[in-house]
């Protein structure tokens, strides 16, 4: 009996979450890794092949191209989310009137579906009938092809070709970024707001009596102790972008990720090879690749918080 | 000094108004656009306010596409899957928080570090397990593999932790049976855990797309944001109806918002906030 209350009983409650985890989760990840060293393509199972499926992955121009916008999607869109919402987060923290109406309005993008936010975006960068392209030529300004743009916007901005390392996402990648700054900027925010309130007014009151200004305040006081949240704010940024995948699904090409292939980010060509081309086995060798890329950006954010980026208060 | 004190207030509210208009202006060009005619909706320039008012968009998307199928399919793969999460959620967390058995800890690290997997990661096994199970196009397929929440558990477990041990024994007394204590004892003590896991969940099951778009094959099946998707492919010019269809697909969870605001962006940022 004494048995049945310290064993048995906490198993019969844990079973119905374990087994789900079990069968849905923990099957599924062992599977793919296994999969990974298998040939198994649209006519099934071929057998093992060892490491053949990284060794082509790693010939693969489509796979590399795939990396590297998804890092330069992440390159853009991590800073330009914190910057943009620092400095709202830092406004609305001045006690202002109409609080709640400008925390609402900016929230609003978090909570709607990335499927109808990217329809109503692909709507508003339509080249010749979007609201965009619209507001540019009352600003007088030529229209962008948005979307369909491949050239790197550093080349838009020069007006020169340039290598690949300079000339920056494509514009259509860079329009994927924009949506994505714009969705997560309400969640950025209010995350940032928490943190701003845990700051104690101590410090600002001890920075007041040093005769320090509004901006040595900024980058002598809030900013260093603001650092663990940014820091979050970073991680968490990083690992979503490089999880984008239905913006490009339904907003670029056709076919998705285009232009030229510039919009092609990882998870969507793990996508496309392995559902949609049915080649499993190479398919779940790009996840793990991908698997490996979101570890260790985990494991950066384990070491660097545990060395504390803050100061203890 | 007062003077410089009302322009820099004045400066701020203009940055803080641009970017709210930057926020909200496309839900307002949806809206916009939901009310024109398609005659209408591709004048260049374009007209801020519909100039014929119809709500004919509203009335196609309504009747000839499958919309009020997609939206059922999706309240109920919604609500399922929410009593699943919250039903696998509570009864494993209160073993982990009020049992104490060999490897307990072990375990619960072993589900916390599944968090950091993906579902990309595990997405085309799983469709291969489901495809086995001969689950493709069901609600088994959309409502199953998601009825367990490492996030869910590890919430609920913090929040148990919290409660006085002495309670139950109290209750013990009382002749209370262990379940009785969690449901009817437990439950209501942690009722703001419980809102925001509901709260994350009714949004993601909602707003869930690949793994839909992988399961589904008819149109009887498909949630709100896969029909929406095709929708958006075959009638890529008819942009009133497109931004009617998406008006729908957004509404149920704006409006939600517009109920429990306070609870929703409360969870989010103590989502964020380390323990």
């Amino acid at each position: 009996m004494r048995k049945f209350k310290e064993f048995i009983y906490p198993l019969i409650l844990l079973s119905p979450a374990l087994a789900i985890l079990l069968i849905f989760k923990v099957f599924p990840i062992i599977y793919a890794f296994r999969l990974s060293f298998y040939d198994w393509g649209i006519a099934g199972e071929r057998g093992f092949v060892g490491f053949l499926n990284y060794v082509y992955l790693f010939k693969d121009p489509f796979f590399w191209q795939s990396l590297w916008n998804t890092f330069m999607y992440a390159l853009f869109a991590v800073p330009m989310g914190i910057i943009i919402s620092l400095i709202i987060a830092s406004l609305l923290n001045r006690g202002i009137r109409g609080l709640g109406f400008f925390r609402t309005a900016y929230f609003l993008p978090v909570i709607t579906s990335i499927v109808a936010v990217s329809v109503v975006w692909k709507w508003l960068y339509n080249p010749q009938r979007g609201l965009f392209n619209y507001l540019l030529t009352l600003l007088g300004m030529s229209p962008l092809k948005w979307l369909e743009e491949p050239r790197g916007i550093f080349e838009l901005l020069t007006g020169h070709s340039l290598p690949m390392l300079l000339k920056g996402p494509s514009l259509a990648l860079f329009s994927l970024v924009l949506l994505s700054v714009w969705k997560s900027l309400g969640y950025n925010i209010v995350i940032f707001l928490a943190g701003l309130k845990n700051i104690p007014n101590v410090y600002y009151e001890a920075a007041k009596i040093d005769g320090a200004g509004p901006i040595s305040t900024l980058f002598n006081v809030t900013l260093p102790l603001l650092s663990p949240t940014t820091f979050y704010v970073a991680i968490m940024t990083t690992i979503t972008s490089f999880q984008v995948f239905a913006p490009v699904w339904l907003m670029t090409g056709p076919p998705p990720g285009g232009p030229l292939g510039t919009t092609s980010v990882i998870v969507y060509y793990l996508f496309q090879k392995g559902y949609e081309e049915y080649q499993v086995g190479y398919g779940s060798a790009i996840a793990f690749v991908f698997f490996i890329l979101i570890l260790t950006i985990t494991v950066i954010q384990k070491t660097v918080l545990e060395k504390r980026v803050y100061y203890e208060v | 000094m007062k003077f410089k004190g009302r322009i820099l207030k004045g400066i701020i509210y203009i940055i803080l108004s641009i970017g709210a208009v930057w926020s909200l202006m496309p839900f307002l060009w949806m809206l916009s656009t939901s009310f024109k005619t398609p005659a209408e909706s591709i004048q260049f320039p374009p007209t801020w306010f519909p100039k014929i008012f119809t709500v004919q968009p509203y009335i196609t998307v309504w009747t000839k596409i499958a919309f009020p199928r997609y939206i059922m399919v999706s309240i109920i793969v919604s609500i399922a899957v929410l009593i699943g999460v919250l039903i696998t959620s509570l009864l494993a967390a209160y073993a982990f928080s009020w049992f104490n058995f060999k490897g307990r800890d072990t375990l619960f690290i072993g589900i916390l570090s599944l968090m950091i997997v993906p579902i990309p990661v595990y997405v085309v096994p799983l469709f291969i397990l489901v495809q086995r199970l001969g689950w493709i196009d069901t609600f088994q397929a959309l409502i199953i593999p998601w009825t367990a929440s490492v996030f869910g558990i590890f919430l609920l477990r913090q929040h148990m932790r919290t409660i006085p041990k002495d309670l139950f024994d109290a209750a013990r007394i009382d002749g209370c049976s262990r379940l009785r204590f969690l449901f009817s004892i437990i439950l209501p003590l942690i009722k703001p855990a419980v809102i925001t896991i509901s709260i994350f969940n009714i949004i993601s099951s909602w707003n869930s797309f690949m793994w839909p778009l992988m399961v589904t094959n008819s149109d009887k099946m498909r949630p709100i944001q896969v029909g929406l998707a095709y929708f958006s492919q075959g009638e890529s010019t008819n942009y009133p109806a497109l931004m009617a269809a998406s008006t729908i697909a957004i509404l149920p969870l704006v409006i939600l918002f517009f109920i429990a605001q306070r609870q929703i962006i409360e969870s989010y940022s103590r989502s964020g906030l380390k323990e």
